[in-house]
Parts: structure tokens; sequence; C-alpha cells
């Protein structure tokens, strides 16, 4: 507890520089990240974040120290590089996407350890920082190098706020942007600088490898909670915000805890708490719309059974007959009757089950949209009235009162379905 | 620079470890899942790091057995995050591939005090301290470097199990629902493949290590499918190159100074940026008109 009042009233001042850069950084990434992610091109970026490596370590050899202009400008040379390979060999070869970046990245990931290896078989002194850029350190970011490191990230987040609408279309529809006279292939020119940048500045804090998560997972998690560009890009920052200052929360309390990875592991808790619990497409809310779907088909077709009964001339079935009717279905059928018995659409007493009068009209709709559903299959799809049967179990529960309408208007009110059964309807607007 | 014992044995075990890595490349390639290959190649850390931890050593069958879990599981939460959350493909892969990697580094840092396992070496691995790792045993006979048993027995699988489920692995490939039709499990063949990926990975990871098992899973067969594309070739040309990546690269980075296997993989992207710019499409005005293909196919 007084580590964590000590930590988030940010006396000490080191915290905060490092939750400053960690939030910095996030949410550049975060940003840039989720129209990657849109573009459905999430993977690009960790092609780029492997293929820094020689770039950095060129930059080392030119500046013969960790010099972070030196290193960025290199990362970037070398990042820019490999963004051209991939989209040149998309264009010019057959190769299929996701083996371009595969190679792009092993191959530059090789070249890079290549030469780390020679340099740190140098013997220069210097190059043990070279490591943090693999793994990451966030607490290793200097004061000096936050200036850097935090003016590109604010200058990443300024250029896609203030070309907000030109990026948009790069993402959604660029046929359609070029068409009205946007300069496309600038637009997504200057978008890969951007990526680049993100990814130079970001591993510093958190390494190649879980690079693409800062990328990738924010927008990916906040995605399942809104369809608008706007609050999307807001919440996947948050998420990267929340994340980042947890994972170096966590560091601090246990020292020997790295917080690159903990700020992996709390994004993607995010992502899967979204995936679970989301209202708009969760794990929960899908579940629950399905079974709410299955019990009111089996409702549904327990109406129609009492109704087609009715039409049998037998006022009621007993509830041996209903459950010989669904042989596996035990459990259903109990909950339907009840729930159908608690609407006052079903009596039941001693001698079985039969429709109260508002049942009896709801069934009749029932099977008259299956019967009319039949006839339009029949007529004006031709289809042969023993194929018709199938797709009319489905519709039955899906048409609405509209489709209904319209069509008994298209079919001119039939009386017969092409099974020869009478099409049901209230007595008064026959 | 002559061709002494520990040069031929390195060599020996890189192109070992190239061809198997090349053979199920192929089929990684064929069904556009070269990503989901270097997704398991990162996702094993945490099962390596506790079968590490479980048994106490890094050469243990829980260590491969551990790995070989978690390269079963991040292909299913691939699936399960794709189908079930509807994520698109690319970013289940990154997100999976990503915390698997960050729980296994937490792993390591927690298991720290017991765990010898230095994430460096698994990341990118050093193949050249392979003759000084002998393989003796209890009665005191020596048998040769370890590692090398390690990749022959990885290539005597790898081998044996394209040869043995050639048919499956190829029309499962090629066309899965004709191949679900006819009967062939594509879901248990895919896990297999997968399994087999990450068994390679695990018994590679500590000469080669795990991002340079990636490149040459899909550097030479990439390099070999802009040659051909008729899948014995395409076996035969990866083989092939995984043959001369190991004696090209072992040589260049003898004479460097540097990292083998990283060096291996530079010989490796040397070749496949060299086939692309050969086969690939130039404009029309940079080709000549002496080019073989008719003016209408661009």
């Amino acid at each position: 507890m007084e580590d964590f009042l000590y930590f988030f009233t940010f006396q000490d001042p080191s915290i905060t520089w490092v939750v400053m850069g960690i939030t910095l950084l996030g949410i550049g990434s975060a940003y840039v990240g989720t129209f990657s992610f849109l573009d459905k091109k999430a993977l690009l970026g960790d092609a780029i974040s492997h293929a820094v490596l020689p770039g950095i370590c060129l930059g080392f050899v030119l500046a013969g120290e960790k010099d972070p202009r030196y290193i960025v400008t290199g990362a970037f040379l070398s990042g820019a590089l490999a963004t051209f390979l991939s989209s040149w060999l998309k264009q010019n070869t057959k190769l299929s996407e996701d083996s371009i970046i595969a190679s792009i990245l092993s191959v530059f990931f090789g070249i890079g350890i290549v030469a780390l290896t020679a340099i740190q078989k140098s013997g220069n002194p210097e190059v043990a920082g070279l490591n943090s850029f693999i793994f990451g350190n966030a607490i290793g970011i200097a004061e000096a190098d936050l200036f850097l490191y935090g003016g590109l990230s604010l200058a990443i987040m300024l250029v896609l706020s203030l070309f907000l609408k030109e990026f948009r279309l790069m993402v959604f529809d660029p046929g359609f942007g070029k068409a009205i006279g946007f300069p496309m292939k600038g637009i997504r020119f200057v978008f890969n600088v951007l990526l680049i940048l993100a990814v130079v500045i970001g591993i510093q804090a958190i390494g190649v490898v879980l690079m693409a998560a800062l990328l990738i997972t924010p927008g990916a998690a906040a995605r399942f909670w809104t369809d608008r560009l706007q609050p999307l890009l807001l919440l996947a920052a948050f998420f990267s915000i929340l994340s980042g200052i947890l994972g170096t929360y966590i560091s601090f309390v246990l020292p020997q805890m790295p917080t690159g990875p903990w700020v992996v592991v709390f994004l993607s808790l995010i992502a899967l708490l979204s995936f679970i619990f989301s209202p708009k497409s969760g794990l929960i809310r899908r579940f629950l719309a399905r079974r709410s779907y299955l019990n009111k088909t089996h409702r549904d077709h327990l109406m129609k059974a009492l109704f087609k009964a009715k039409e049998a001339k037998r006022e009621l079935l007993t509830l041996e007959e209903i459950r010989a009717l669904y042989p596996f279905h035990k459990k259903e059928i109990e909950h339907s009757l009840q729930v159908l018995t608690k609407q006052g659409l079903v009596l039941q007493d001693p001698q079985g089950v039969r429709l109260s009068p508002q049942g009896t009209s709801d069934a009749m709709r029932i099977v008259r949209l299956h019967r009319l559903w039949e006839v339009y299959l029949n007529e004006s799809m031709n289809i042969a009235p023993d194929h018709v049967h199938e797709s009319a179990e489905q519709m039955e529960h899906l048409l609405t009162p509209e489709l209904e309408a319209l069509l008994e208007q298209r079919l001119n009110y039939p009386t017969l379905d092409p099974h020869q059964e009478t099409i049901p309807r209230e007595s008064h607007d026959a | 620079m002559t061709l002494d014992t520990n040069a031929f044995l390195i060599i020996l075990t890189g192109a070992l470890i190239a061809i198997s890595c090349g053979f199920l490349g192929v089929f990684l390639l064929l069904r556009k899942m070269s990503m989901t290959g270097d997704a398991i190649s990162h996702a094993v850390l945490p099962g390596i790091v506790i079968g590490f931890f479980v048994s106490g050593s890094q050469r243990s069958l829980e260590v491969i057995i551990g790995a070989g879990l978690l390269g079963i599981l991040s292909t299913l939460m691939i699936d399960a995050l794709r189908k079930k959350a509807k994520v698109q493909l690319d970013a289940s892969i990154g997100i999976t591939f990503t915390l698997l990697f960050a729980i296994g580094i937490i792993l390591i840092n927690l298991f720290a005090y017991k765990v010898d396992l230095d994430q460096e070496c698994v990341l990118y691995g050093e193949i050249a301290y392979l003759p000084i790792d002998l393989w003796i045993t209890p009665s005191g006979i020596n048998l040769g470097p370890r590692i090398t048993w390690l990749a022959g027995l990885n290539f005597f699988l790898v081998t044996g199990f394209v040869y043995l489920l050639f048919k499956e692995l190829s029309l499962t490939s090629f066309d899965e629902h004709f191949s679900s039709a006819i009967g062939i499990p594509a879901k248990g063949v895919n896990l297999a493949l997968m399994s087999m990926v990450s068994y390679t990975t695990v018994s590679s990871f500590e000469s080669v290590g795990a991002i340079l098992v990636v490149a040459l899973l899909v550097v030479p067969p990439s390099t070999a499918y802009l040659w051909t594309k008729s899948l014995i070739p395409l076996l035969r040309l990866t083989g092939a190159l995984g043959i001369l990546i190991a004696i090209l690269g072992y040589y260049l980075a003898y004479w460097i100074d540097s990292s083998i296997a990283g060096m291996m993989v530079a010989v490796a992207g040397a070749f496949f940026f060299g086939s692309a710019l050969i086969k690939g499409n130039w404009p029309l005005r940079l080709r000549g008109t002496s080019g073989t293909s008719p003016a209408f196919d661009s």
C-alpha cells in the first residue's frame, strides 16, 4: 500500500519521467498501430521492429557510442528499407504477404545479429546498452533521450490528428480517395514514415520482439467496444496508457521484473476482458443472444405443435405426447412450457396443455409465416415443393410483420401452401 | 579457412537444421502460414522455461514437451481469436505470440535464481560452441557433439514425417475442403505439422536461436518458390539451399568473426533478394525487348 501511494502520487521524479515516457510512447504507437490494424497490415509493424536492428548497429558504429540521434536515424533508415522492400516484393513477385513479412523480418534480424556480434567482439565498452534494444529497457530511458522520443511521439500524434480524414480514407477506401483527388500514394508514404518512427522510438522501452503488441493489441482490444474511428483511437490510447502505468508499477514493486513484458501482459489482459465482456460482440453477449434465440425457436416449435393439433381437431396435447415430439429436449420442453404459461400463451391442466386465445393467434402467425414462405419459394423462386420446408423452418422465426405484409401482397393472399395445407388467418382479415 | 573437423561438424549441423526447417517451411508457405511459424517459434519460450524449471536441465525431455504443448496452444489461441473473437488473422498472430513471449520473459526473471537460461541465447543461440559440448556416455565413450546428434534426430524425424504424411500434407495444403471430403483429418494434420514446427524450434534453439529458426523456416522456401511452383522441386531446391547456406554462412562468419547462425540467415537473405531481383516483374522499359515473357502478360 505504501508503495502504491508512493508510486501513484509521483513524488519520485524518476518515476514521473518513466511514466511520462511510457505514456507518450504508448499513445504514439497505439494511434499508428490502430490505423495499421484497420488497414489489415498489423504485422508490418512487427517486421519493421525486427528490421531496425541492423540500422541501430550501423548508427552505433558510425557514432562510436550510444548516441540516440545516430541510432534513431540508422534505425529509421533500415526500417524504411524494410518497408520499401516488402511493398516492392508484394508488387513484383508472386509471394504471399505473410511470407514476405516473415522473410524480411528474419533476414534483417539475422543481419542485425551478425552486426551486433561483430560489434560485441570488437570490445567497445559502450556496447552493453545495445542489447537493451532487443528486450527493451523502459526504466533505462534517460531524461535527455526522453525529450527526443517524447517529441517524436507527440509529432506522430499531431500529424495523425491533423490529417485524420486523409488517413481514414487510406484505411477504409483508398480507391475513393484517389477518385476524389487525394494523393493516396503520398498519404501512404507519410503513414509508413509515422509507423517506422513509432517503432523506432517504441523499441527503446519494450524491445524488438514485443513492439508488435504495443502496435496491435490496443487497437484490437478497442475494436470490441466501438465501430467509430475517433472513439477507437482514444480508447486504444487509453488502454495503452493504462497498461503502461500498470507495467511500470509492477517493475517498481518487484524490481527484478522487466517492464516491457508486463506492459504486454496487461495489454493482452485488457484485450481478453474486452473479448469476453464487450456489450457489442463479446463472448458473453453472443452466448446470451444465441441462447435466447434458441429458446425462442423452441417455444415457437411447441406452439406450432399445439396449433397443428388444433387443426387436427384436438384441443389439447398431453405432456407425454409433447415429450414424444422432442425426445432429446426434455429440459428445454419444461423450460419453454414454464415461460409460455407465464406469458399466458398456453394453459396447463391435469389433462394436458392447450393454447390460450392469445397463444392461438401467435401460433397461427408462426404457421402462417412458415406456409407463406413455402408458397413464396415455390412460386417466385421455382423451388420444388418437397425442398421448401427446411428453409421455411428457419424463416418462420425471423420474418418481421412488414415482410409478412409484403409477402401476403406479393403472393396475393394465397389460401393453400404447396403441400395443400390451409394458410391460417384471423377470421376478421379473411 | 580450411575444412577441419570442427568446421565440418558445424556445417553439417547447420545444414541438417536448415533442411529440417526448410521442409516444414515449404508446407507452411503453401498454407500461407509463414507468420504462424514465426509466432510458434516465439511462443514456445514459456514452455522451454517451465520445462527447464521442472527438470532443472536445458536438455531434458520436459523442455521439449513443454515447448511442444506451447506450440500447439499458440496455434489453438490464434484459431480461437480468429474464429471466436472474430479478430483478423494477422492481429490474432501478433497478440498471441507477444503475450506468450512476454510471459516467457517474465518466467525467466521469476525463476532467475534457478533457471540459468539466457534470454539472448534463446533468441539467437550460438552454433560456434558446438564442438565443445560433447555427448559422453556414462562409460566414458565420446560420441561427438550433442547438438549434431539432436539436429540429426530432428532431421530424421522431419524427413520421416514429410515422407509418411506426404499425401496428407500436400492435399491439405492445396485444398483443405477437398481433403476433408475424402476423409483426411485436416485439423489433425495441421496440428501435427505445428507440433513438428515447435519441436524443431526447441531442438534448434540452442544452436541457432528462435528468431533464426524462423528465418530458416521461411526464407529458403520463399526463395525456392520464386523459381518453381511444383512441390517436389520446391522441396529439393529448399534442401539444396539449406546446404549452400550452411557452407557459405560458416565461412563468411569465420571471415568477419561474427555469429555463424546470423550469417547463415544473411546468406539466405542474399539468395532471397537475388532471386527476387531476377524473377521479379520489372517494368517493361527496364526489361528490354529480349525478355522471354510476352508483352501482354503484365
